[in-house]
C-alpha cells in the first residue's frame, strides 16, 4: 500500500534543507576539490597550478612510499580483523554458555567501545613505555631489546594490539546477537544426532553465524583502514620509518604537514573508490538483518 | 546430566566458560584498570616499573592540579576547560545529528515533494565520504568559512548523517498508515503529528541514537586535530595526545594518567548506564 | 449532522480510473454501507469523503458545503478505521481527546465528553490504560469513541469489525448500530462482508470494480437485485445462475435440459441467465409438475438448515445450491425433487447482466 503523507509541497524542503546544506557544503564540495585537484600539479609554494590528468595517480601507484603504506594497510588489517573478531567470537560462544553473570561480563567488556581509539593507542603505551611501562619491564628483565619506538615490528606489534583491542567489545556484541538468534532446537537436534561440542560449533553454529562474521569482516575493515588514524598518530607518528604509515595516515601526512597537494587528493580519491566498493558489498551482499535479543 | 535444558553446557564446561570470561574480561578491563591505578601515584612511582597494582594516595592531589591549574605542556589550559570542550562537542554533534536527520527522514517518509528521491541518495552517498577521503579540501572549506578553532567548526560538518537518517527513515516508515490518517482526521497537522505522536514513540531510538552519537563525538580524533590551532579549543583526546612525549623526560605523567582517567569516564559511564539503548542502538544503526 | 453528497466522484491513478463516476446522496441521520469485493474502490470513495485521497473529479459535499478541496479536519468528520489506528502512547482517555484538545475545547468539556462517551462504551473502567492493554474488543470501542466524542457531522467507517472474531462481530454490529440510532449522525460503513451490509444499513450501495452497481435499501436489493453481479454478491449462500435460451413455459439450458419457469411470451428465444436462491427452491415429490430432478454431491449441515450441493441429473454442468430443512437428512448421491418459487425468479440478460 502507498504510503500515507501530508500534502504539503513546501514544508518538506524546508525539513531536509538543513542536512543537504551541510552535506553540499562540507561533503560533495570537498569531495569534487579533492577529485578535481588530483588532477592538478601546483608548485611547492601554492602560487601555481597546472592541469596534469592522472599523473598523481601514476606518480603515487608507482612510488614506494604509498606501495608499501598499502602493505602496511593490509597487514594492520587483516591482522586487526582476525584478532579481535576471533577473541570476541570465544568470549561470545562461552558468555552463551553461562547461566550466570552474563549481564555482568558483558557490561565489563564493553568499556573498550567508548574509549577514543587515540587513547587506546596511548594506553597501550603506557603499559608497554619502554622506560616505565610495567608490562614492557618484565619484558626487558628477560633480556627481550623492546622499545616499540625504534623496533618497526614490536611497533605493529603495538598499534595492532591497541586496535584489536578496542573493537573487541563491539565484535562481542555483535557475535552475542547472531548466536542468540541461533534457534536452540537446531543444536539440540544436532546433538540429538550424535554431534559433540566442537562438532555442534564448527558445523552448525558457525555457518549459520556467517551472516554476522561476513558484516563484521566489512565493518572491520572499514574500522582498521580510518578509525584507527587515532591510534597512529598517537602512538608511532606512521614510524619507526614509515612501517606504520597506513594509507589514512598517509593522506594527512602528506597533505597537511608536507603540502603535497595534488598526491594528498590522488590518495584521497583512491580511498573513496576503497569506500564506495566496501560499502557497496556491504549493502549488497552483506545480510544485514542481525537482531539483538 | 543436571543441565537445566541447556545442549552441551556441562558444569565442567560452564566453569571453563567462566574462566575464558574472566581472563578476557581480565584483558578488555586492564589498560582501564592501570591507567586509573597510575593517576593515584606520584609522578616517581609511575617511572619505576612495575607499577603497583593497588591505588596511591596521590589520587586527590593529582586530580586537583590536572583539574584546577593549568598545564604547562598545553599552553597552560585546564583540564576543565578541556572537559567542558569535548562534552560540547559530544553533545552539540549528537543533538544536531538527531535533530536534523529526524527533520529529514519526517520529510521523507512522510512527504511527496519533487526530487524527494535524489534527496535521499545525496544523504546515501555521503556514507561514502567519510573526512579521511576529503582530508585538505574540508579543510581548506573551514578556512575559508573562519570555522578554524570554533564549536561550529568541530561541530557542524559531522551532523550530517546518513546513518541517522537511514535509522529514522527505517522506523518512521514501520508507522501505520492509519496512525497519521488517524491524526489527520483529528485535525493533527504536520507539526502536531511530529510532536505528539512520532516523537513519543521515537523515544527509545533517539536515546539509543544518543549514546552512540556522544560516543562518536567524544572520540572525534581526526576532526578535531584538523579544525583547532589553539590549545584553548582542543578536545581532550587531543590534548592528551599533546601533553604526551615519549622522547622528553618533562612530560607530567601523574597528570597524564588524571587526563586520560576523565577523558575515557564520561562515555564509559554513558555506555555502561545506557546500556540498553547503547546495545540496541549499536546494532540498528549497523542494520 | 448533516447530508452527504457524490456528484460523479472519480479517482484515477497513473491514468488508470478506478472509480468510475459515483453518485451518491445521503440524507441526514441515515446509516448507508458501501459493500463489494476488495479491489471494487470502496475504501478509496470512503477516504476521498474523509479528504485522504484526493478526487480526481466531480464533486463531493458534507451538510451542503463542497469540501473538494478541504483537508480533513476542516470537513467534520469522524473516521474509524480498520486496524482502528489508537495511538500506542496514549491513554484511552488520551486517545478520545486528543482531536478535542486540537480544537482548543475547555478541559472541563473534554472530560464531559470522553466520559459521556465512555459510558455508552462500556469503557469507563479502562480510560487509564493505553491501547496494548485492551483486548481487540475494547480497542475497537476506543475507536468508535474518538469517533463519537467529536460529535461529527458524519461517522466514516472503514471495515471497523474486519479484524474481530465472527462472535464478537455480530455483537459489535448490534452496538453500532445502536449508538447510530442514539446519537443519529449520518454514517457511512464500508466493508466487503454482505451480512453485515444487510444487518446494518439502511441503504446499500453495492460497489463492483469502480462503479456502483445498486444503491437502495436491503430487502429491495435481495427482491430485485438489478443485475448478476449484485444478484450473486447479496444472498448467502449465494444465488444459484443458470443460462440458457427462454421458450414458452420452460428455459432451454445450454446443454439441451429444459426447466418448466413461467416465461411470457414476448420475452421467448431471448438469451438469458436465470437467478434462483437456494431459499427459493422448493423440495417436491417426484410427480410434482415440472419438477427438476437433482443429484446430491454433497451436504453442507448448519442445524436448522442444510445445504444441499447438487447437479440436474440430466446435465451436470448445471450446479445448484439448495436449502432444505436441516431434519431433513440428505445423503451424497440422493435424487431431489424440486421446483422454483414462481415469485422469486430472477432473470437478467445474457450479454448485459442487466435485470430483465
Amino acid at each position: 500500500m502507498n504510503r500515507a503523507t501530508f500534502p504539503h509541497r513546501f514544508l518538506p524542503w524546508l525539513l531536509v534543507l538543513p542536512q543537504l546544506l551541510i552535506s553540499l557544503v562540507f561533503f560533495y564540495w570537498p569531495a569534487l576539490q579533492a577529485m578535481w585537484q588530483s588532477t592538478l600539479k601546483e608548485d611547492p609554494f601554492g602560487l601555481s597550478s597546472k592541469f596534469v590528468g592522472l599523473e598523481n595517480f601514476r606518480k603515487v601507484l608507482s612510488d614506494p612510499a604509498y606501495l608499501n603504506s598499502i602493505k602496511v594497510t593490509a597487514f594492520f588489517s587483516v591482522v586487526t580483523a582476525f584478532l579481535s573478531m576471533s577473541i570476541a567470537l570465544l568470549l561470545a560462544v562461552q558468555a552463551e554458555k553461562v547461566l550466570r553473570g552474563k549481564a555482568f561480563y558483558r557490561t565489563l567488556m564493553i568499556w573498550p567501545y567508548a574509549v577514543a581509539p587515540a587513547i587506546a593507542g596511548m594506553l597501550w603505551l603506557f603499559m608497554f613505555n619502554p622506560s616505565f611501562g610495567t608490562l614492557a619491564w618484565p619484558l626487558r628483565q628477560m633480556g627481550i631489546d623492546w622499545d616499540p619506538l625504534l623496533n618497526s615490528g614490536q611497533a605493529m606489534g603495538l598499534v595492532i594490539a591497541a586496535a584489536s583491542w578496542k573493537q573487541i567489545s563491539y565484535n562481542f556484541l555483535f557475535f552475542v546477537a547472531g548466536l542468540q538468534a541461533i534457534p536452540k532446537s537446531l543444536i539440540e537436534a544436532a546433538a540429538i544426532d550424535g554431534a559433540g561440542s566442537a562438532r555442534r560449533f564448527w558445523t552448525i553454529v558457525f555457518p549459520l553465524l556467517a551472516p554476522t562474521t561476513f558484516f563484521l569482516l566489512v565493518v572491520n575493515s572499514v574500522y582498521a583502514l580510518f578509525d584507527t588514524f587515532g591510534i597512529i598518530h598517537a602512538v608511532t607518528g606512521g614510524g619507526p620509518g614509515k612501517a606504520t604509515e597506513t594509507l589514512v595516515y598517509k593522506v594527512y601526512n602528506d597533505g597537511y604537514n608536507n603540502f603535497l597537494l595534488g598526491s594528498s587528493a590522488a590518495q584521497s580519491v583512491i580511498l573513496m573508490a576503497i569506500v564506495i566498493t566496501l560499502t557497496a558489498f556491504q549493502f549488497k551482499y552483506v545480510e544485514r538483518k542481525v537482531h539483538y535479543g | 546430566m543436571a543441565d537445566l535444558g541447556m545442549v552441551g553446557s556441562s558444569k565442567r564446561s560452564r566453569v571453563v566458560a567462566h574462566i575464558f570470561l574472566i581472563l578476557g574480561v581480565l584483558i578488555v578491563a586492564f589498560p582501564i584498570y592501570y591507567v586509573v591505578i597510575a593517576s593515584t601515584h606520584t609522578l616517581q612511582t609511575i617511572l619505576r616499573p612495575p607499577l603497583p597494582l593497588l591505588p596511591g594516595a596521590e589520587g586527590p592531589a593529582n586530580y586537583g592540579e590536572a583539574i584546577s591549574g593549568g598545564i604547562g605542556r598545553i599552553g597552560g589550559v585546564s583540564v576543565g576547560r578541556l572537559l567542558a570542550n569535548t562534552a560540547i562537542v559530544a553533545v552539540g554533534i549528537a543533538v544536531g545529528k538527531i535533530i536534523i536527520s529526524m527533520a529529514s527522514a519526517y520529510a521523507m517518509v512522510f512527504f511527496r515533494f519533487p526530487f524527494r528521491m535524489a534527496c535521499f541518495w545525496l544523504i546515501f552517498i555521503t556514507l561514502m565520504l567519510p573526512v579521511e577521503v576529503r582530508i585538505m579540501p574540508t579543510y581548506k572549506v573551514m578556512v575559508q568559512l573562519h570555522l578554524i578553532d570554533t564549536y561550529a567548526g568541530l561541530i557542524l560538518p559531522l551532523i550530517a548523517s546518513a546513518t541517522a537518517t537511514l535509522l529514522f527513515r527505517q522506523f518512521f516508515m514501520t508507522i501505520p498508515n492509519e496512525l497519521l490518517e488517524a491524526a489527520r482526521v483529528d485535525g493533527a497537522g504536520p507539526w502536531r503529528f511530529f510532536k505528539d505522536i512520532l516523537l513519543p514513540l521515537s523515544t527509545t531510538n533517539i536515546a539509543a541514537l544518543f549514546v552512540i552519537l556522544f560516543i562518536y563525538g567524544w572520540t572525534q580524533y581526526l576532526w578535531p586535530l584538523l579544525v583547532t590551532n589553539s590549545n584553548s579549543m582542543n578536545t581532550i583526546v587531543i590534548a592528551l595526545r599533546k601533553m604526551i612525549s615519549f622522547a622528553d623526560a618533562d612530560t607530567p605523567w601523574n597528570l597524564v594518567m588524571v587526563t586520560a582517567v576523565l577523558a575515557i569516564l564520561p562515555p564509559v559511564l554513558v555506555v555502561v548506564l545506557m546500556q540498553r539503548w547503547f546495545v540496541k542502538g549499536l546494532v540498528e544503526t549497523e542494520k | 449532522m448533516a447530508t452527504i453528497s457524490l456528484r460523479d466522484v472519480r479517482k484515477t491513478y497513473a491514468k488508470a480510473e478506478v472509480i468510475h463516476g459515483v453518485s451518491i446522496d445521503v440524507p441526514d441521520g441515515e446509516f448507508v454501507v458501501i459493500v463489494g469485493p476488495s479491489g471494487c474502490g470502496k475504501s478509496t470513495l470512503l477516504r476521498m469523503v474523509a479528504g485522504l485521497e484526493a478526487i480526481t473529479s466531480g464533486e463531493i459535499a458534507i451538510g451542503g458545503r463542497v469540501v473538494n478541496d478541504l483537508e480533513p479536519r476542516e470537513r467534520d468528520i469522524a473516521m474509524v478505521f480498520q486496524n482502528y489506528a489508537l495511538y500506542p502512547h496514549m491513554t484511552v482517555f488520551d486517545n478520545m481527546a486528543y482531536g478535542l484538545k486540537i480544537a482548543n475545547m475547555p478541559k472541563a468539556e473534554i472530560k464531559a465528553r470522553v466520559d459521556r462517551a465512555a459510558g455508552m462504551l462500556n469503557l469507563s473502567d479502562f480510560l487509564d490504560r493505553k491501547p496494548r492493554a485492551l483486548s481487540g474488543g475494547q480497542r475497537q470501542r476506543v475507536a468508535m469513541g474518538r469517533a463519537l466524542v467529536r460529535d461529527p457531522a458524519a461517522f466514516l467507517f472503514d471495515e471497523p469489525l474486519s479484524n474481530l472474531d465472527a462472535k464478537l462481530r455480530v455483537q459489535m454490529r448490534l452496538q453500532i448500530k445502536e449508538m447510530q440510532r442514539t446519537v443519529g449522525t449520518t454514517s457511512l460503513y464500508v466493508t466487503h462482508d454482505q451480512t453485515e451490509a444487510m444487518t446494518l444499513a439502511d441503504r446499500l450501495i453495492v460497489m463492483n470494480a469502480g462503479v456502483a452497481e445498486q444503491i437502495d435499501t436491503p430487502m429491495a436489493i435481495y427482491d430485485r437485485p438489478a443485475n448478476v453481479f449484485v444478484a450473486g454478491f447479496i444472498g448467502s449462500p449465494a444465488m444459484n445462475f443458470v443460462s440458457g435460451t427462454l421458450e414458452a413455459g420452460h428455459l432451454k439450458t445450454a446443454g439441451g435440459q429444459r426447466i418448466a419457469l413461467p416465461v411470457p411470451a414476448d420475452q421467448a428465444g431471448r438469451s438469458v441467465t436465470i437467478g434462483l436462491r437456494p431459499e427459493h427452491l422448493q423440495t417436491v415429490d417426484a410427480d410434482h409438475p415440472g419438477a427438476m430432478a437433482l443429484r446430491v454431491r454433497a451436504v453442507e449441515t448448519l442445524g436448522a438448515d442444510a445445504y444441499a450441493h447438487a447437479v440436474l441429473q440430466d446435465d451436470s454442468t448445471v450446479e445448484l445450491v439448495v436449502r432444505v430443512p436441516g431434519a431433513r437428512r440428505l445423503s451424497e448421491g440422493e435424487t431431489l425433487h424440486v421446483v422454483p418459487d414462481a415469485d422469486s425468479l430472477h432473470v437478467f440478460d445474457a450479454a448485459t447482466g442487466a435485470r430483465v
